[in-house]
C-alpha cells in the first residue's frame, strides 16, 4: 500500500515512542550505566501501567456486570463512578490488618507478596508491541509458565499460614485445580512452539506476523489453533480462578477461600495479584494465538502495535467478565471431570493434529482433514460424556 | 451439542448488556436520594399523634387515656397524664397528656396502637428517613416531634382520612344533638318548673 513518506514516518515514531522516550531520557548518562538504567525504567512502567488497567477494570466489570444484569453499577464516586477504584484504595489501606493469634506470622505475611513478585515476573517475557520486550529470553515461555506455576505456592502459603479450615479447605481446592488445568495449558502452548519451534515468544509474534491477502496467519485461524485457544482459554481460566471456575474461593461455602484471614491491604494485594495474573495470562494467550502486537489488517499496520496489544488484552478481559456474568459455579467433582475427561483428551489429541498439520505441507487437504478430525472429535466427545451424563443435567437418584 | 447452552446464555446476557443501555424499562433501578417513588397509601413506619386547628400542642385528639399504652407490645410509648383539664373536639372536658414519648428504636410498627385508638389521635406515618447519629435520644420522639396535622394525615392516607373525618363528624353532629335535645329538655322542664301547677306534688304521681 502506498502511503505518504509523513504518515509513514509518524506511524512509525508513535510506534516506537516509549522505546524513543526511554532512549531520549537514558542517553544524558554515561554509556555503561544506560542498559540497567533502561531495565529500570521499564520496570516502572510496567509496574505502573498494570495496576492501573487493573484499577480500570475492577469499574468496568462492576459496571459490565451490573448492565448484564439489567443494573446500573457503580456510579457515585466521581464522573460515572470512575474514581470509585480510589475510594476503594484508601479504604483498603486505612482498614486494620488483622493476623490471626495462632497464624504463622512469616507465611501469612509473605503470601501475597509472592504472589504479586510473582505475576509481575511474568511480564518480564511478553512482548507488548514492535521492540517492547522487558527480556527476550530465549526461553520466554518456559519462565512464563515457571513464574506462573509459582502464583500456586502463594495460595498453599495463605490457606495453610492462617490456621482456618476454610483457608485450608479454599488452598486445597485451589491447588487441585491449578495443577490440573496447569497441564492443559502447559499442552495447549505446547502447539504453537511445536509449528514455530522455538520457545521464544517474540519469534512466536514474528511467524504470525505475515500476511497474505492483507489476512494475518494468526494461530487461531487454523484448526489446531482454534482448538488449542479454546482450551487455553479454558485452562487460563481455571487458572486464574475467574467464574464459572472460582471454587477455591467459593464465598457460598467457603467465606472467601484461601484469602479468608486477609484484611486491609493483603487482601487488596490479592486482589491485584489475581487480575494482574488475568493481564500476564491474556497477553500470553494473545501472543501465541492472537498474533501478539500484530493488526488483524495488513492495512491496520499504521497504528501502533502496542494499542493492538492492550486492545487484545482488554478484550481477553472482556470476555472474563462477560464469562463471569453467565456461567454458575462448577462444583468440584465437575471441574475434575472437565478438566481431566474432556480437556485434558482433545488438548492431546488437538497435538496430534498439529503435527499432521506440520508435516502434511501445503495445501488445502490440511485443513479439510485437521478440520474434520477435530470436529467430530468434539462432537463424538460431548455425546458420549453427555450420555454417561458427565456433562448432562444431574439426575437425583433418591430425592425428586 | 456441549457448549450449545454456554453459547446461549452468553447471547443472552449480551442482549441484557447492550439492551440496558437503549431499553428504559430494562433498568428498574430507581435512584434513591435523588429519585423517589410515592410511598403507596397503606404504608406504615412509626405512629405519630393527629392535631386538629392551628396550634400543634393543644389541639392535640389524644386525651392521655393510655390504652396504646398497655396495649403496646414492645411497650414503647409512655405517656403522662395531665392534672387539669381541657375541652376537646366535642366540647367536653378532659385530659391531655402532659408527656408523649414514643421510642422507635423499640417500636416494631405493629400498628395496635393505632386499632385501639377510640380518639382516632394516633396514625402511623410514612416518613422513614429517620436516621441520626444519637442513638438514645434522637430515636425518643417526644410530644412536639409526634405531633402532625390533620391535613398532614389526608395527604399521606386520603381515604382512611376522610373516613376517620366523617366518623368524628356525624359523632359530633349526634353529640350536639344530644347536647341540644338536653338542652331542650332541660328548657322544657325549667319552662314546666316556672309554670303554676294547679296540684300540689303531694297529690298524686305520674
Amino acid at each position: 500500500m502506498a502511503t505518504s513518506p509523513v504518515v509513514e514516518n509518524l506511524s512509525t515514531n508513535l510506534d516506537q515512542i516509549f522505546i524513543i522516550t526511554r532512549d531520549w531520557l537514558t542517553h544524558f548518562l554515561p554509556a555503561a550505566w544506560r542498559p540497567a538504567v533502561d531495565v529500570v525504567l521499564s520496570v516502572v512502567v510496567i509496574v505502573c501501567v498494570f495496576p492501573g488497567l487493573f484499577a480500570l477494570t475492577t469499574v468496568f466489570e462492576r459496571k459490565g456486570l451490573g448492565r448484564i444484569q439489567n443494573r446500573l453499577g457503580p456510579n457515585r464516586t466521581g464522573p460515572f463512578g470512575f474514581f470509585q477504584p480510589i475510594a476503594d484504595g484508601i479504604k483498603s489501606l486505612t482498614k486494620e490488618d488483622i493476623v490471626p493469634a495462632s497464624a504463622d506470622g512469616v507465611l501469612h505475611f509473605l503470601a501475597p507478596v509472592i504472589l504479586v513478585v510473582a505475576v509481575f515476573m511474568g511480564f518480564a517475557v511478553l512482548p507488548m508491541g514492535r521492540n517492547m520486550v522487558l527480556v527476550d529470553m530465549d526461553a520466554g515461555l518456559l519462565f512464563f509458565f515457571a513464574m506462573g506455576a509459582s502464583t500456586e505456592l502463594s495460595v498453599f502459603m495463605a490457606g495453610w499460614s492462617s490456621r482456618n479450615k476454610y483457608s485450608l479447605l479454599g488452598a486445597m481446592r485451589a491447588i487441585a485445580q491449578m495443577i490440573s488445568y496447569e497441564v492443559v495449558l502447559l499442552l495447549s502452548s505446547v502447539s504453537v512452539v511445536m509449528i514455530t519451534g522455538s520457545l521464544r515468544l517474540t519469534k512466536i509474534v514474528d511467524a504470525q506476523n505475515q500476511y497474505s491477502y492483507g489476512l494475518p496467519h494468526w494461530y487461531i485461524f487454523t484448526p489446531w489453533g482454534l482448538a488449542a485457544f479454546i482450551m487455553y482459554a479454558i485452562a487460563a481460566t481455571a487458572e486464574t480462578n475467574r467464574s464459572p471456575f472460582d471454587l477455591p474461593e467459593g464465598e457460598s461455602e467457603l467465606v472467601a477461600g484461601y484469602h479468608t484471614e486477609y484484611s486491609g491491604f493483603k487482601f487488596a494485594l490479592f486482589f491485584l495479584g489475581e487480575y494482574l495474573a488475568m493481564f500476564s495470562i491474556s497477553g500470553l494467550g494473545t501472543t501465541l494465538f492472537l498474533g501478539g502486537w500484530s493488526a488483524p489488517l495488513e492495512v491496520f499496520n499504521v497504528v501502533p502495535s502496542w494499542i493492538w496489544f492492550f486492545g487484545k488484552v482488554m478484550m481477553s478481559i472482556f470476555v472474563f467478565i462477560w464469562m463471569r456474568g453467565t456461567l454458575p459455579r462448577l462444583r468440584q467433582d465437575q471441574l475434575m471431570n472437565f478438566a481431566w475427561k474432556f480437556v485434558l483428551p482433545f488438548t492431546l489429541l488437538d497435538l496430534l493434529v498439529t503435527a499432521m498439520w506440520r508435516f502434511m505441507g501445503e495445501g488445502w487437504l490440511r485443513w479439510v482433514v485437521s478440520t474434520a478430525i477435530l470436529a467430530g472429535a468434539y462432537v463424538l466427545m460431548g455425546r458420549v460424556s453427555m450420555y454417561r451424563q458427565h456433562f448432562a443435567p444431574r439426575k437425583y437418584r433418591y430425592a425428586d | 451439542m456441549l457448549g450449545e447452552g454456554i453459547l446461549k446464555g452468553m447471547a443472552e446476557t449480551a442482549r441484557n448488556f447492550a439492551g440496558s443501555y437503549v431499553s428504559k424499562e430494562r433498568l428498574t433501578t430507581v435512584e434513591y436520594p435523588e429519585q423517589r417513588i410515592p410511598t403507596v397509601e397503606n404504608a406504615r413506619v412509626f405512629p405519630f399523634l393527629v392535631y386538629d386547628g392551628p396550634d400543634s400542642q393543644s389541639g392535640l385528639r389524644c386525651v392521655a387515656c393510655q390504652i396504646c399504652e398497655k396495649e403496646c407490645p414492645p411497650k414503647c410509648i409512655f405517656i403522662d397524664k395531665s392534672a387539669d383539664k381541657k375541652p376537646d373536639y366535642v366540647g367536653k372536658p378532659q385530659f391531655y397528656p402532659a408527656k408523649f414519648d414514643i421510642d422507635i428504636s423499640v417500636c416494631m410498627s405493629c400498628q395496635i396502637c393505632v386499632e385501639v385508638c377510640p380518639f382516632e389521635a394516633i396514625k402511623m406515618d410514612t416518613q422513614f428517613e429517620l436516621a441520626t447519629d444519637d442513638r438514645f435520644g434522637g430515636l425518643l420522639l417526644d410530644r412536639e416531634q409526634l405531633a402532625k396535622s390533620n391535613e398532614y394525615y389526608h395527604s399521606i392516607h386520603p381515604t382512611e382520612a376522610t373516613e376517620v373525618d366523617s366518623r368524628l363528624a356525624e359523632e359530633k353532629a349526634k353529640a350536639e344533638a344530644k347536647a341540644t335535645a338536653a338542652a331542650d329538655a332541660a328548657a322544657a322542664k325549667a319552662a314546666a318548673a316556672s309554670t303554676p301547677k294547679p296540684n300540689p306534688p303531694a297529690a298524686g304521681g305520674d
